[in-house]
């Protein structure tokens, strides 16, 4: 993890031993090393819930491209976070489809049963963090959810309670 | 030439253009402007400003004319209502975050966002005062610049230059929508050797130089095109100049030495041409071994005297930034003697541009170091200062001396002729000192790494009683022999230094030009 | 079968036979349900054949633009020694369309026998499926899919003992509408932006990696087993009268019908048979009021107008609209016409790559000025200048995004201009808060 003291960022790679194998691995499949980009994104994320400006410079390093490049790419997908989330990170789909079949209430549930409060805060126990997402896919079972990688269908406000319990 | 051609009318006008052409280089042939922000020749077209957009019969949407290539027969119209409507809209986009700073911004005056929307915008906005305009503070982007992200148009020709020219992508789009900005990583700089010119490619005031941050309205700059004198390359460059004294230094285009770059070494290495410790008046060693000010007739009587009486071996110390003209006529000087001539040589290191190949920041920090082979001048630096301890007659052509190499002309005591443009303590070993003009002070020529000579114009009034080092090298040869002319004119300068040298017979400064000539293949002979 | 709800009789269940079966999903299931024949046979044929065949079969484009597949596949280069790929987008993120994520949760293998031909077909040795980084079940099932495809020599060196290679690499998106676009997906794949790319050079000439690529959408390829193995002429037969609309669609059907899910028709049937039969009509007992019939970049139609539409490519052209993905979301009276082209708008500032003026800005800036009218705060003036901001948003942009966001606003206020009308004249409560747009 990296930890923040002073200022100072302390930072332990990512990719070393088995992710940085897994990684190499992958080379094979792709004519570039940059198209794994995407991929080794995923990998730091999956390792530590976010992707930081430190994680930014190694994922450049190991594949030869500049952190600003990545950093260009890292800010155009909505799916990398930038900044730490809540140990749930709950997508809510509010697109039209959704929202006319009462997305905006089941949000307004999540809000409320996870003591968020607000879209992209984060509750005060550090547990969840919920926010709007456009059209998750899956509109003919509005409202879906997704859970961190988990994807719930057909969420209502009054099976929002139930489907927190999981996660506490 | 066996390249295909193709006709296209644009705006009435018909061209023939090699086939491929775009259709915004074939209107330039035409002598139409097509309003573009993202497009600009020395980098890859990404058609994402959309102000381009023209109509062409047949075609049922508006064309990008930056990235659509012309077809024959094709029928283009630039100013037809459907693509000045589309500008017009296209503006109105781009304006409506802006601050229109433009009282306090230094693009006034060469601003592609202001021309464009003075020239065919709408006079009034529609967004605002409805919405508010987004703001986001000035970012410090590296040592001379600044990134007001405020009056961004995302066009993208930085991220662009840096990304395909400079080949080293220290800039991104970052964020998507119109949330989005031009931004850099939190550990890196924007201090590549050539990121200036980002803020020259800037077409608006989005990207700006600190070194010449409020320092000027555009339009109260003279402009004179030069030549960098910052390194064998040879860059064109305009020199910018506000109540005399230079301000900044900007790429002028030529497509066969520097594109439209230049790079951060030469562009802000300036300050020396405005310096105020300047050799104002010729100064004359008398009998007792003083010097004092005198008359130009005084001092060239007394160089030439000194001439006249020597023999043996004559060494000039010369500064690389001499003109051809200078260093030619001051070489006549001695031709009746044994001569060691030498340029002085600072060396740093190489920078190219990566992604234009033959453009570098030269080790060699001199702009005419090959003018002065050319001439019978060596880089053997240390050999010639050795040899003017003993020397009958020393010329010192404007070199910047060291102590250790001044201590050297201790020995040649009087016997030293001093060209100079600055202030120095050893002058008062010299015999005479006459005062010159600097390159921003004297048209003349210089001959880069790969044998094109260019010319540079004068920029900037001479202090006082300065004068180019060739007029003075040209009074005094006029007043040794009864045929000799003295030069009334860089031009008759070049002229006399070019019949002796083969591969500059036969060039004049006129044929010269903007852009200058290769001497290679004969190129000067034939011109 | 069927997922959610049993197949509907009027249904013509080719890709969605196996839906809600688990045992399809697996290798084993799927060779016993006929799967990877027409791999086999296909492997066999002269690549120009396969090509032929799908050609004749009539196959479109079901990604939205409806391009014949075949006439696709044939312009890639034949035998020019360079590499060359398939792409098969599964970036289903078209509001409304949900057809792609059953394909692949339920028969994962459906999906590669398709990629398999396809590549195979252009001679490519490598197929990407690009899928949504939202989808992580499909990414699940199909990651466990394809690495029993290697096991069992599906796929790999010697793909079905053929001695031609055929691999398949999964790749995760990581959440950007654009990625649906063609040469937006190829950009996101080589680890750029997605942005889209100016065209000319096609994929087919210069797409992933600047080789010769073909983008297909998932359920274009994974018809195509299906053609292989009836062959064109039953294909083709699958139409009820437009010979240029054939085989089945996948309908995906949200908002208020009372049974959303996704239906599989054959090509020509009446929209009105699709709402009020097969998914059983209106929820509530409440009215139709309008329908957006082909994922939301496409223009409303009214109750009237979708009620006469028929439902394949020229049939919704016809009716004022476009078959687009075959997303169709259903609203009903109680919808608020103006709130809805309002969300649609904001759906797609968020997704603009910022790469294209009108497109940047003008997405911005009619959201706010339709949140502005939902707020109370309208003008009269706000039509004229919504529409001329459509114009200039419309046929100015390298992609489609742009004019997708000008074209609810442009029919909805052809269409509704009533219901901005009370907003605009105070008649009616605002619905939102003016404030964040």
């Amino acid at each position: 993890m990296s930890v923040t003291v002073h200022g100072e960022e302390a930072y332990e790679p990512v990719f070393t031993g088995e992710t940085l194998a897994a990684l190499e691995r992958k080379y094979a499949e792709y004519p570039t090393k940059q198209a794994l980009l995407l991929p080794a994104l995923w990998m730091v994320q999956e390792k530590r819930g976010w992707i930081s400006e430190k994680a930014i410079g190694e994922v450049a390093q190991v594949l030869g491209l500049t952190p600003a490049l990545v950093k260009g790419v890292v800010t155009f997908y909505t799916m990398y976070h930038t900044h730490p989330v809540g140990k749930y990170f709950i997508q809510v789909c509010t697109t039209s489809p959704c929202g006319l079949c009462g997305a905006e209430e089941t949000l307004k549930a999540l809000l409320l049963h996870t003591g968020c409060g607000e879209l992209g805060a984060t509750s005060p126990d550090g547990r969840f963090t919920v926010i709007e997402v456009e059209c998750l896919g899956a509109c003919g079972f509005a409202t879906p959810v997704m859970v961190n990688d988990e994807f719930i269908e057909s969420v209502a406000p009054e099976t929002v309670p139930a489907l927190l319990e999981r996660y506490r | 030439m066996s390249q295909e051609m193709v006709t296209v009318t644009i705006d009435g006008i018909a061209v023939s253009v090699p086939k491929g052409t775009t259709i915004i280089e074939a209107a330039k042939q035409a002598g139409v402007l097509v309003p573009h922000y993202c497009y600009h020749p020395s980098l890859p077209a990404p058609a994402v400003c959309r102000m381009c957009l023209v109509e062409v019969e047949k075609a049922p949407k508006l064309m990008p004319a930056c990235v659509t290539t012309v077809a024959d027969g094709q029928v283009v119209h630039v100013q037809s209502e459907r693509a000045l409507e589309q500008r017009k809209g296209v503006l109105e986009f781009l304006l409506i975050n802006h601050p229109l700073d433009c009282p306090i911004c230094d693009q006034s005056g060469e601003c592609e966002l202001q021309d464009y929307t003075f020239q065919e915008g709408r006079a009034a906005t529609r967004y605002t005062p409805d919405f508010a305009k987004r703001y986001n503070p000035v970012e410090d982007f590296g040592p001379d610049i600044l990134y007001v992200p405020n009056r961004c148009i995302l066009c993208t020709r930085c991220v662009r230059f840096m990304s395909d020219v400079a080949q080293e992508a220290t800039l991104n789009v970052s964020e998507r929508g119109d949330r989005a900005f031009i931004g850099i990583a939190e550990a890196e700089r924007l201090d590549h050797p050539w990121s200036g010119n980002v803020v020259d490619l800037c077409p608006v005031g989005s990207l700006l130089s600190k070194d010449f941050l409020h320092k000027a309205r555009v339009w109260d700059l003279d402009k004179t095109g030069s030549i960098c004198p910052g390194c064998t390359q040879g860059c064109n460059i305009t020199i910018d100049m506000r109540d005399e004294a230079v301000v900044r230094l900007k790429p002028r285009p030529n497509m066969d030495v520097n594109r439209h770059f230049m790079c951060d070494h030469g562009r802000l290495d300036y300050r020396w041409m405005n310096r105020g410790d300047r050799v104002e008046a010729p100064l004359v060693r008398n009998g007792a071994g003083a010097t004092a000010a005198a008359d130009w007739d005084h001092a060239l009587d007394a160089a030439g005297a000194l001439l006249q009486q020597a023999g043996g071996r004559a060494v000039i110390l010369a500064s690389g930034r001499a003109s051809l003209e200078s260093l030619g006529l001051v070489r006549k000087l001695v031709s009746s003697f044994d001569v060691t001539a030498a340029v002085k040589v600072p060396l740093g290191d190489e920078a190219p541009l990566a992604g234009i190949p033959g453009l570098a920041l030269r080790r060699e920090r001199v702009p005419n170091l090959d003018g002065a082979r050319l001439l019978g001048y060596t880089a053997e630096w240390d050999a010639a200062v050795e040899a003017a301890r003993t020397a009958a007659v020393v010329v010192v052509l404007d070199a910047d001396l060291s102590a250790g190499e001044a201590n050297a002309l201790s020995a040649a005591t009087g016997k030293v002729i001093a060209f100079s443009t600055l202030i120095a303590d050893w002058h008062e070993q010299a015999a005479v000192v006459l005062p010159v003009t600097t390159m921003v002070e004297e048209t003349g020529v210089y001959i880069n790494r790969d044998q094109r000579a260019q010319r540079f114009q004068q920029a900037k009034a001479p202090p006082a009683m300065a004068r180019p080092a060739w007029w003075a090298a040209g009074e005094i040869l006029a007043g040794q022999g009864p045929d000799a002319d003295a030069p009334a004119s860089a031009a008759e300068a070049f002229a006399m230094v070019a019949r002796d040298v083969a591969s500059l017979d036969g060039l004049t400064h006129d044929a010269l030009g903007w852009s200058g000539r290769s001497l290679k293949n004969g190129a000067g002979v034939h011109a | 079968m069927g997922y959610p709800h049993p197949s509907h009789p009027r249904e013509t269940v080719v890709l969605s036979r196996y839906f809600g079966d688990p045992e399809a999903r697996t290798y084993d299931g799927w060779v016993k349900r006929g799967g990877y024949e027409a791999l086999r046979k296909a492997l066999g044929m002269d690549r120009s054949a396969i090509i032929e065949e799908v050609k004749a079969s009539g196959l479109r484009g079901r990604g939205g633009a409806g391009f014949p597949t075949g006439l696709k596949w044939s312009f890639m280069p034949k035998d020019d020694g360079k590499p060359h790929f398939l792409v098969c987008n599964a970036d289903e993120s078209e509001p409304g369309t949900f057809k792609d994520r059953e394909i692949m949760r339920w028969t994962p293998h459906a999906l590669i026998e398709g990629c398999a031909i396809g590549a195979y077909a252009i001679q490519a040795e490598r197929c990407y499926i690009y899928i949504r980084g939202e989808f992580t079940e499909p990414w699940a099932v199909m990651s466990r899919a394809v690495e029993e495809a290697y096991a069992q020599g599906i796929l790999g060196g010697n793909a079905c003992g053929s001695g031609r290679r055929v691999d398949i690499t999964l790749h995760r998106g990581a959440g950007a509408y654009i990625c649906g676009e063609e040469t937006a997906m190829l950009n996101s794949l080589e680890g750029k932006r997605g942005n889209p790319r100016v065209k000319p050079p096609f994929p087919a000439q210069a797409g992933a990696f600047g080789l010769p690529t073909t983008v297909n959408n998932v359920e274009t390829l994974a018809a195509v087993p299906h053609i292989l193995n009836r062959g064109a002429q039953w294909y083709k037969g699958l139409c009820l009268g437009n010979p240029k609309s054939t085989g089945t669609k996948l309908m995906s059907v949200c908002g208020h019908v009372q049974r959303p899910g996704n239906y599989e028709i054959t090509m020509g049937t009446p929209m009105k048979d699709l709402i009020y039969d097969m998914c059983g009509g209106m929820r509530d007992g409440r009215k139709l009021k309008a329908v957006i019939p082909g994922g939301s970049s496409v223009p409303i139609l009214t109750a009237e107008e979708a009620e006469a539409c028929v439902t394949d490519y020229e049939g919704v052209v016809e009716a004022g609209s476009m078959l687009g993905s075959g997303g169709m979301i259903v609203m009903d009276d109680t919808t608020d016409m103006v709130y809805q082209i309002w969300r649609l708008a904001r759906f797609y500032a968020h997704e603009s790559c910022a790469q294209c003026t009108q497109c940047r800005e003008g997405t911005g800036w009619t959201t706010r000025i339709l949140g502005r009218i939902l707020a109370g705060e309208g003008k009269q003036s706000d039509y004229e200048l919504l529409l001329d901001l459509s114009k200039n948003m419309t046929g100015t942009t390298i992609c489609v995004l742009s004019d997708s966001c000008a074209v609810p606003i442009v029919s909805g206020i052809q269409k509704f201009r009533s219901e901005f009308e009370a907003y605009i004249r105070r008649e009616r409560e605002p619905a939102l808060a003016l404030g964040p747009a």
